[in-house]
């Protein structure tokens, strides 16, 4: 029997797989057109390597992130494979989680990937959804409202993130070596978040 | 697409394979790895480690051999390979005297040396690092992540690899590959975009009469397109954005590289060639050295880049000392 942690991971990684040439395309118009190919392969290595009756989710996670590591390449492997693994850090000996536990884990992996990636919001990445996501479900929780209603309104913020890196040129990563010919183009990586953070919510409700 | 490929998830590996079937003499692979290494091992001398994406053939595993490289991984294609294939390669290629890691400027090659130099240093070996970044494209402010590593990057080997050869202790093979980078000037162009194997199309559309000016060597856009000229006037656009940077003055001696892309004929590097000489002649810069091949590609690219390396008198000797791999002989 699979452990919940495991299945959730599984969801994500389907949910890359399906959204692989997604990725791909919108890498192709302002990187380097591999941005789906690369998350598929290491996801597809996640759940061939983590164990599937793990129930420490911290462990999962970190399990999760040190595969990212060693199977994605390019930038995208090391800012997964340090928020997983920053996440899990957070989470060690863990077997459920709460909202508190959830906004501890996306801030400590979105710490992990500014310091890895020498990021901050509004340079066109991943964070420009991730972390209006998190400040989202830290205050919605803190309002009171439940896990799934304070996710799906950080995923709701973190779409609006991806319209955002619409509007900006990138200055960081592949994408900013084309100046404003990146103005226009959604981020590849703040959409491959944000798909994440919607598998989770999706997994949430349905399990 | 049209390749000459198997199983697209297998073009690393069966490259690398055919690299060491064909060249024995120079390389080895490290099983289970994208590693190549020299085939006599490095003990005694500092060992230099490069790599990144695949799809740049000859660069970097044809390379490894005397007088270059000690060391060499292979990513996917244009994607850099992973911290600790990198961590293998150091821990291979060191012979004891110290590894220097020589990184082309893309944040996801940086960050995976860097996490693999620390995972090495972890283990008591010695690790310093270069980061070459010589695309005069790329504007170089605090705006973008930074000039992009390419042909040049070749130099760096070269050079480097030379002083390490010769007996040269860490600091004084970083000294080198510092000075040709602070030197060493690129600019490359493209007439027709390249296809990534797993992607299956070209990584961006251009015109019949177009060409793509300040591409990089992964098939990203370069910085502006126009309608296409001739090569001489092409060349004059490249050499005036690298001339620019005020570097290569008249009475100075320089290093030429008119590097192919990939799927560029050897006959119109040639006649790029002819007119760059004439244009630095001009300029009353003496070519001490020219270089014409393909060195740091791009897959099936169709275009070219010019590099300037300015040359003294301890960059010379570098530059002419003996070099013996399978993609740059030289006695």
């Amino acid at each position: 029997m699979s452990s919940r942690i495991y299945n959730c991971l599984s969801a994500i990684a389907d949910v890359i797989e399906e959204n692989k040439d997604f990725l791909t395309d919108l890498d192709r118009e302002i990187g380097d057109a591999d941005h789906g190919v690369n998350m598929a392969r290491g996801f597809h290595a996640v759940k061939e390597k983590v164990p599937q009756d793990e129930t420490d989710i911290g462990a999962v996670l970190k399990k999760t992130g040190m595969t990212l590591l060693s199977t994605v390449g390019g930038a995208s492997g090391p800012l997964y494979g340090t928020a997983y693994m920053e996440a899990g850090k957070v989470l060690a000996g863990k077997t459920e989680l709460t909202a508190e536990d959830f906004s501890a884990a996306l801030q400590a992996a979105i710490a992990g990937i500014q310091k890895r990636g020498k990021a901050e919001r509004g340079e066109k990445t991943m964070l420009d959804a991730l972390i209006p996501a998190c400040e989202t479900f830290t205050a919605k929780t803190a309002e009171g409202a439940s896990f799934t209603d304070a996710l799906e309104a950080a995923c709701a913020e973190a779409n609006k993130g991806i319209e955002f890196t619409k509007t900006i040129r990138a200055t960081k990563g592949r994408a900013s070596y084309l100046g404003d010919r990146s103005i226009g183009h959604q981020d590849p990586g703040a959409t491959s978040a944000t798909l994440t953070l919607e598998t989770i919510l999706k997994f949430l409700k349905e399990n | 697409m049209k390749k000459l490929i198997n199983e697209v998830d297998n073009v690393v590996t069966e490259m690398l394979d055919g690299m060491v079937a064909a060249y024995p003499q120079y390389v080895k692979r490290l099983p289970g790895l994208e590693v190549l290494v020299r085939a006599g091992g490095s003990e005694g001398k500092v060992a230099l480690v490069s790599g990144g994406g695949s799809g740049h053939e000859p660069a970097h595993g044809g390379f490894v051999g005397k007088g270059m490289l000690d060391g060499a991984v292979a990513g996917a294609v244009f994607t850099s390979p992973t911290p600790d294939q990198v961590y293998e390669a150091i821990k291979a290629a060191n012979g004891g005297k110290g590894v220097l890691l020589v990184i082309k400027n893309y944040t996801g090659d940086v960050m995976n040396f860097e996490m693999a130099a620390d995972m090495a240093a972890d283990e008591g070996i010695e690790v310093d690092k270069v980061i070459v970044a010589d695309d005069v494209a790329v504007e170089n402010s605090t705006w973008t992540t930074g000039r992009r590593g390419i042909a040049g990057t070749i130099f760096v080997h070269k050079l480097a690899g030379a002083c390490a050869e010769a007996g040269g202790d860490l600091a004084a093979v970083k000294g080198v590959a510092e000075k040709v980078i602070a030197n060493v000037r690129s600019m490359g162009m493209a007439v027709d975009a390249c296809t990534v194997p797993a992607a299956g199309k070209p990584s961006f559309d251009l015109a019949e009469d177009e060409i793509e000016i300040g591409i990089g060597i992964h098939g990203e856009p370069g910085t502006h397109r126009e309608k296409l000229t001739t090569v001489n006037e092409i060349s004059d656009k490249l050499l005036e954005k690298i001339l620019a940077e005020g570097i290569y003055n008249s009475g100075d001696e320089v290093a030429v590289m008119v590097n192919g892309m990939g799927g560029t004929p050897l006959m119109e590097l040639f006649i790029a060639n002819n007119h760059i000489k004439d244009v630095l002649a001009a300029k009353g810069i003496r070519i001490y050295k020219t270089l014409v091949g393909n060195y740091m590609t791009s897959l099936d690219m169709e275009g070219f880049s010019i590099t300037l390396l300015k040359l003294d008198d301890e960059l010379k000797p570098l530059l002419d000392a003996p070099a013996d791999t399978p993609a740059f002989v030289q006695f």
